[in-house]
């Protein structure tokens, strides 16, 4: 058999095997809609529900604006301990779980620490929280700090294992003890990936913590919840515009930080327009 | 002084790479390691500091075996051994003075490392040795702003802050164009006389050598292969440590 046709004939093995599984994905969904009882009537009758829902939600009611002050500091509370207990928490972990750095005995635990933090959402580690701690923002707190190891801590570990090794090599040469090669040789490659991480976290933290009071762990989403449940929909447009902004003035504040941090760039150029350097790509030349 | 006796070294067992040097460096003057590429250089440089691991034979340095030591003991002996590398290894996002400082880590306490407090007398040593380099006014600069030359510059500048007595160099100027390279031997040869180091520079550029060693050692499948000054290094040692003669000619 010429090499030609061993090629066409491998292409054409592929492409049924491709076939067949598209076949199968589309069986499935058919399956499956069935099970749940999707049908167009229902999706009809939920648009007209969303259109009389959206018509009630407006104009947003303010009325009650001490109640959304009050859950929505609470839940800027609960995003920013969270944020820096789980930072301050992480940079141990995230350090002791890096393979290049430390021996096994200490990367197997701190491991273990991170993919445990990472194994649930936190709306269920909120709910564990609750039941161990009772109602109110330190559930909250806590399950978002949980959060936070986890994500920082294996995103930290990551970056601590791609560093150059030579410029730790240049350190220990030097005779220095390990703690002052991890100030010098180590941080110095990762800080601004850190920081990248830390204020991605602080972002992720704020937008949880106006959904954890759902479950009773304190903040804005508790009052989100009652509302909805009274069908204030006027008043669940307030707290939704109240969440919008303060998420959207969280995300400009953390820009600036990485900006400061990671691009280097002073306070005052911060805040003159024009000359921006897109966060993604200066964060992936990072090294 | 240094004194190697039977170093070997084999990264996988049955290959040695290194295969039993006796190697005595004096008080004074630069010795420069030649050789074929993938000869050992860089390893017998590498196993005096410990940075690679030696198999078997001792490193006596200043009345003890360094390849005896490990923990406190090995930390404190590489503080008085400097080391110059082939890609300089500054910490990049450090500044020049940081960089400097780092060869006074050994010395200070991590505490103080972390918080940046070095004592005054070695934050004034290091603006000095900006100055003896030639990069006065370089000290904020951060090290990835700097061009090889002055990579390299610094990389000498924080070997010497360590206060060593012995400067070991790992193919200075393999990544560096002709002239800075003969800048940086010159450099290098006129920090280590003035403050009287012994320097070991493995180097793979024979007329630099020659120019700037006061001793030479040839190297060749492990093995030392020719010991002597620059000047009784002939065209018959050379075939006899990189093999062949074509290539003299």
């Amino acid at each position: 058999m010429t090499a030609a046709a061993l090629s066409s004939d491998f292409r054409l093995k592929r492409s049924l095997r491709a076939r067949v599984a598209l076949a199968a994905l589309a069986a499935y969904v058919v399956y499956a809609s069935m099970q749940m009882e999707v049908s167009a009537e229902r999706l009809l009758t939920g648009l007209h529900n969303a259109a009389r829902f959206f018509g009630r939600m407006f104009p947003p009611n303010f009325e009650r604006w001490e109640l959304l002050l009050k859950g929505m500091t609470e839940s800027l509370e609960i995003a920013i301990l969270a944020s820096a207990l789980g930072i301050a928490l992480a940079l141990p972990v995230g350090l002791a779980a890096a393979r290049n750095l430390m021996p096994a005995w200490a990367t197997w635990p701190a491991r273990l620490i991170i993919v445990a933090c990472r194994s649930f959402h936190p709306v269920i580690v909120a709910i564990v929280f609750v039941k161990a701690v009772g109602f109110g923002a330190l559930a909250g707190i806590l399950a978002l700090t949980v959060a936070s190891i986890g994500f920082i801590g294996k995103l930290f570990t990551e970056a601590v294992e791609e560093i150059s090794d030579k410029q730790v090599e240049a350190i220990r040469a030097t005779g220095a003890p390990f703690a002052s090669v991890l100030a010098f040789g180590v941080l110095p490659q990762v800080f601004s990936r850190f920081i990248g991480f830390a204020t991605y976290q602080l972002d992720s933290n704020l937008r949880n913590s106006t959904m954890v009071g759902i479950v009773g762990a304190g903040g804005v989403g508790g009052t989100l919840f009652a509302a909805f449940q009274r069908f204030d929909y006027d008043f669940v447009c307030a707290i939704l515009i109240a969440i919008i902004s303060v998420i959207m003035a969280g995300e400009i504040v953390a820009t600036g930080v990485r900006r400061v941090f990671v691009d280097g760039a002073t306070l005052g150029e911060l805040f003159r327009r024009g000359a921006r350097v897109p966060r993604e790509r200066k964060l992936e030349q990072d090294d | 002084m240094l004194k190697l006796v039977r170093l070997s070294k084999s990264y996988v067992p049955g290959k040695p790479v290194l295969t039993g040097i006796d190697l005595e460096i004096a008080a004074r003057g630069i010795t420069a390691v030649i050789g074929p590429s993938g000869t050992g250089k860089s390893t017998l440089i590498r196993c005096i500091n410990r940075l690679v691991e030696p198999t078997s034979g001792a490193i006596e340095f200043e009345g003890s075996d360094l390849a005896r030591l490990s923990g406190r003991g090995l930390r404190h002996a590489r503080r008085h051994i400097g080391m110059v590398f082939q890609e300089y290894n500054l910490v990049e996002r450090l500044s020049v003075m940081e960089n400097l400082l780092s060869g006074r880590l050994g010395y200070v306490s991590a505490w103080r490392a972390w918080r940046r407090r070095f004592p005054d007398e070695d934050v004034r040593a290091a603006l000095d040795l900006l100055d003896v380099v030639g990069l006065a006014g370089f000290a904020d600069r951060r090290a990835d702003a700097l061009s090889g030359g002055q990579r390299q510059r610094v990389g000498i500048a924080r070997a010497v802050m360590q206060g060593p007595r012995l400067l070991l160099a790992d193919e200075p100027t393999s990544s560096l164009d002709p002239r800075t390279s003969v800048e940086i031997m010159q450099l290098l040869a006129d920090v280590a006389r003035s403050r009287g180091i012994p320097v070991l520079v493995n180097m793979h550029d024979v007329e630099l050598a020659k120019r700037f060693a006061d001793r030479i050692v040839g190297m060749s499948g492990g093995r030392i292969v020719f010991d002597g000054p620059p000047a009784s290094l002939t065209d018959d040692v050379l075939a006899s440590i990189y093999g062949g003669e074509d290539w003299l000619h």
